[in-house]
């Protein structure tokens, strides 16, 4: 009995190691470990910090790793602002079928593949698009107006490439609030403003977290959308990544690219939930 | 603010215009995507020239349908192998990993618990070019020891699965974890008294109660794959998948073929969903 308990176990755990390892563990350090390589010549290899140094040294990296920190954090806030009023809509004024409904219809852009999404803001946004069309119809402009390539269009695409994965996890943590608990603080005199800041938000945090935690990785780590929908100076620090991989072939350098976007993810995820006094497990699992 | 609570018609009409707006919002870019796809013209913009089933049907030069076009084919049959492939692997690590964290209390189960969360918090891209750089390793290693050439860890299909494996079975896990916690367990004891053996009462018990969680599970990798993008981009040969070949067609410039390939897409994924409602319902 007890060696069949044992033999499930290792069975169990073998798939699990094997995948952590093999997947996720070894090819961060090895990743870490070419980041840390120089070229001295033609098939070697010095250690050195030289890829790190030459991202701080260079202007355009460390303005492409700050602008896309910045946009992402502002993406996730715009994304919670939009949201939290549809979520909380879903959770507590809606009822029945209409709940259902209004619900399926946020998770509808999930089912789309992001360069689908891309494709529509296209579509809409640029030169011979469907706003400049509307807008000219009616007189409102003279000729074509280029909405597309700046970064108002990189935040309209992000924004809606993660509403989603804000929606869904408000809704959830606002829909175990009880609706008495609203009540009652109407009862001892709230005023709605005062109710948002005391209950509801305070309730709604769980959800706020993972949601916005979730948004922002997915803002950081895009790259169809500032490509598709950014100007030519509109850089997001995923290009550099790709570029220096794929194009330049310079290992080296996109690895340690590779780990500071790691870094800045890790550093910013550990901090909300610190802030907050959430754990990963929480909010994630 | 809930029904119950009285509240000015005023703010109550502002709130619901809010809510119309944001699902108008939601519908807009995909709307435009699929009535595009039926305009009788080179550019899928205004003007409207007239509704067409050329961009699927049409066999002709310029106006080449989905159906006739052949790269546009073949990346559809990646995508779906590559798709069915990741599902596979990640339903079946999956249940393993859910029913080790819902079964056994051992040392370090916090740790790999956080551990198996970690892949959701990595970039895409991330995971990608840490799958592409350990590969190539591997592979130096194995020339450079023992001569061996392995074409698997070159950029290909064989990382590609690899790659989305890596983060999809994460949430494949927590689907099917958040089932099982929900499992009564002295129906498998019960099971276990009238003389079943462990594996039998797990196999007649257990696995088909977590049946809709495995399916759902499966359904939801199945369109994750089909659908990524970031890490596919780092580890992508000469088989494109969909989403890849879309994207070099896009940058060249677009034509309703792409409308028309998205249309079919959505269509795809809604069919997907629709079944996997329905087996959830039963």
């Amino acid at each position: 009995m007890q060696a069949a308990h044992r033999v499930g176990f290792v069975l169990l755990l073998t798939p699990l190691l094997l995948w952590l390892s093999l997947l996720i563990l070894i090819p961060h350090v090895d990743m870490f470990l070419v980041s840390l390589r120089e070229r001295v010549g033609v098939g070697e290899y010095a250690i050195s910090l030289a890829n790190y140094r030459s991202f701080i040294d260079e202007p355009l990296y460390l303005w492409t790793f700050a602008r896309t920190a910045v946009m992402s954090v502002m993406a996730t806030a715009l994304t919670l602002l939009i949201g939290f009023p549809v979520a909380y809509y879903i959770a507590k004024m809606a009822r029945g079928r209409v709940r259902s409904a209004l619900f399926l219809l946020c998770l509808v852009p999930f089912w789309v593949s992001e360069l689908v999404r891309t494709f529509g803001w296209m579509i809409l946004l640029r030169e011979t698009g469907l706003f400049s069309s509307l807008l000219q119809w009616a007189g409102l402009v003279d000729g074509p107006v280029e909405m597309l390539y700046n970064d108002v269009a990189i935040m309209v695409g992000l924004v809606y490439t993660s509403m989603l994965f804000m929606v869904v996890p408000l809704v959830t943590t606002l829909d175990s609030l009880d609706d008495s608990v609203i009540e009652a603080g109407y009862d001892l005199g709230g005023s709605g403003p005062s109710i948002l800041r005391e209950i509801v938000i305070p309730h709604a945090m769980p959800g706020i977290v993972s949601g916005s935690i979730v948004v922002f990785m997915l803002s950081l780590g895009n790259y169809l959308t500032p490509i598709m929908l950014g100007g030519k100076d509109s850089l997001w620090f995923t290009e550099l990544i790709y570029s220096q991989f794929i194009v330049r072939f310079n290992w080296e350098l996109g690895a340690a690219f590779g780990f500071m976007l790691l870094i800045l993810s890790s550093v910013i995820v550990w901090g909300t939930l610190r802030l907050t006094g959430q754990t990963l497990e929480k909010t994630m699992g | 603010m809930i029904p119950t609570i009285p509240q000015s018609r005023t703010i109550r009409a502002a709130y619901m215009a809010y809510v119309v707006l944001f699902f108008l919002y939601l519908a807009l870019p995909l709307t435009v995507v699929a009535v595009f796809a039926f305009n009788d013209s080179q550019f899928p913009s205004l003007p409207w020239e007239g509704f067409t089933w050329a961009w699927f049907f049409g066999d002709e030069r310029p106006m080449i349908g989905v159906f006739h076009e052949r790269p546009i084919l073949r990346a559809i049959g990646t995508s779906a192998f590559v798709g069915l492939c990741v599902s596979v692997l990640a339903v079946g690590v999956g249940t393993t990993n859910a029913f080790l964290f819902n079964r056994y209390e051992f040392r370090g189960r916090g740790l790999l618990y956080v551990l198996m969360l970690l892949p959701l918090v990595i970039p895409g891209i991330v995971l990608g070019i840490s799958i592409l750089v350990f590969s190539s390793t591997v592979a130096k290693a194995a020339s450079d020891m023992a001569n061996l050439d392995l074409q698997g860890l070159r950029p290909g299909l064989v990382l590609v699965v690899l790659g989305q494996f890596s983060f999809i079975t994460t949430i494949a896990t927590l689907v099917i974890a958040a089932r099982l916690q929900k499992f009564d367990r002295t129906l498998e004891e019960a099971a276990l008294n009238l003389g079943a053996g462990h594996l039998t009462a797990v196999r007649t018990i257990t696995i088909p109660f977590l049946m809709p969680a495995i399916v759902g599970a499966f359904v939801v990798a199945f369109l994750m794959s089909v659908e990524n993008f970031n890490t596919t981009l780092m580890l992508v040969g000469s088989d494109a998948p969909l989403t890849i070949a879309m994207f070099d067609r896009l940058k060249e410039g677009s034509t309703p073929l792409l409308n028309a390939v998205s249309l079919l897409l959505m269509l795809g994924s809604s069919l997907l969903a629709l079944v996997m409602i329905m087996f959830q319902r039963r």
